[in-house]
């Protein structure tokens, strides 16, 4: 029989994603035992986070300040606007190093099987932010995903952004750094020879 | 019990964290539904997009259940149009179409040759008119074909203009001349008259669009999809189709 706080506890740590009971249990467990070096911590930590961490109002990104740090940093080019689709993808170009432009987390694809529409992302503040007034944004990237809801979303933006004056870009489809053509599935060889260019 | 089929990818739902409920259309068992185990993975991710075609095998204890799908690759649709707006709005709009208006577990063979058409004629030159076409033998095969042979007021010394909404049937320029406004207009290119372009597209969209509402969609209280008022909407005069044609 397990008492009604730690019954609680791993109730809600099993809908964590990737976590069911089970894994839950264990991970109170060890919480229970690491009691002061993390469960403590761990604690404080997550109240921090809920009572500070904001959605920039700016670009949708996560942070404790709004404008959040990207968006306030003035080594960043503000000719660049690179479009994502959720804030994993946003950490996952900022781990690249690849980009020091500015971002826009639009917060998911248009969707014919889910019924989302423009409507329902952050899409309004998107053409804003590139073709309000004052604005020096000259290059957007669309980032978003290779499949059928990431590029109809692309095609989406770059249509609105048409006649803008404004380049519109998007990320390459084809073989990955490492990757043997042998191992590739026949849609990425197939968008790698489309996308061929002069070597 | 288990089988395996050629298939058409149609949609893909997440299940859970990792899974997802994919939805086929395949050659002898019709639309046919099945759970994929590791579905959301970014392995197995590539094959589940509308208009793959792949290989199927689906298992269950009993044909009722929900049973679990395998797919693998055979020909990706999808990536051969990803770069172009129009193309990808076309097979989004169809595979939505199928998900939406055929019956489940049903076998149309037809269907699935039509589809697998369309899916091969869409990165040719007359794709629109192509598409067109396909809704209009979608339509027949689920019984509520239109009648283009002949003018159904029986007038027969002119070119047939318009269909009739009530009946599905032709009507001839003269004797539709005093209905027009509440008939449909007959594109040419459907009766072997003129190689379409963008404006006749736009008319068969709007004809088979109606008869898809009203035979498919409504008698299910459902809407024409989103993607399909998407590729209908693009064929409309400021819709931004990039598609060459004469308008």
């Amino acid at each position: 029989m397990i008492a009604g706080d730690l019954e609680r506890l791993i109730q809600l740590l099993s809908r964590l994603p990737g976590l069911g009971p089970r894994s839950a249990r264990r991970a109170v467990l060890h919480l229970m035992k690491k009691r002061e070096a993390l469960m403590l911590p761990l604690a404080e930590a997550m109240a921090r986070a809920a009572e500070s961490v904001t959605l920039c109002s700016t670009c949708g990104n996560l942070d404790s300040h709004d404008p959040c740090g990207i968006c306030r940093d003035p080594r960043r080019d503000p000719k660049l606007l690179c479009v994502v689709e959720d804030v994993a993808d946003l950490w996952a170009l900022e781990r690249s190093g690849a980009f020091k432009g500015g971002y826009h987390v639009l917060g998911g694809t248009l969707s014919a099987i889910d019924g989302r529409g423009p409507d329902q992302l952050n899409m309004g503040r998107l053409l804003e932010r590139v073709t309000g007034e004052g604005k020096d944004v000259e290059e957007v990237i669309l980032a978003l995903s290779a499949t059928v809801d990431g590029q109809t979303t692309a095609h989406y933006i770059s249509e609105r952004l048409a006649g803008s004056g404004i380049k519109v870009s998007r990320l390459a489809h084809g073989v990955p750094v490492g990757g043997e053509l042998d191992y590739l599935d026949d849609g990425t060889l197939t968008a790698a020879m489309k996308a061929r260019r002069p070597a | 019990m288990k089988w395996e089929d050629e298939a058409i990818v149609l949609a893909a739902r997440p299940h859970g964290e990792t899974a997802a409920v994919v939805q086929l259309l395949t050659r002898a068992h019709g639309r046919h539904a099945g759970l994929v185990r590791g579905g959301q993975s970014a392995r197995l991710r590539g094959i589940y997009q509308s208009g793959n075609r792949v290989s199927a095998t689906w298992s269950g204890r009993l044909p009722e259940h929900l049973g679990s799908l395998e797919c693998e690759m055979e020909c990706s649709y999808m990536a051969r149009v990803l770069d172009d707006s129009d193309r990808l709005a076309a097979l989004s709009a169809a595979t939505a179409v199928c998900e939406g208006a055929m019956p489940e577990r049903e076998p149309h063979p037809a269907c699935f040759e039509g589809l697998l058409a369309l899916l091969e004629a869409l990165e040719g030159d007359h794709w629109a008119e192509v598409y067109v076409r396909w809704e209009l033998a979608f339509l027949a095969e689920l019984g509520f074909g239109l009648d283009l042979s002949s003018c159904a007021a029986g007038v027969e010394n002119d070119q047939l203009a318009y269909v009739s909404p009530r009946s599905g049937r032709a009507v001839s320029l003269s004797a539709g001349a005093p209905y027009r406004d509440k008939l449909l207009p007959l594109p040419g290119f459907l009766v072997g008259r003129g190689e379409g372009g963008n404006a006749a597209v736009a008319e068969g969209l709007a004809l088979t669009g109606f008869f898809l509402e009203r035979h498919l969609f409504h008698p299910h209280d459902k809407a024409l999809p989103a993607a399909r008022l998407r590729l209908e909407q693009r064929f409309t005069p400021d819709g931004g189709t990039s598609r060459g044609g004469s308008q």
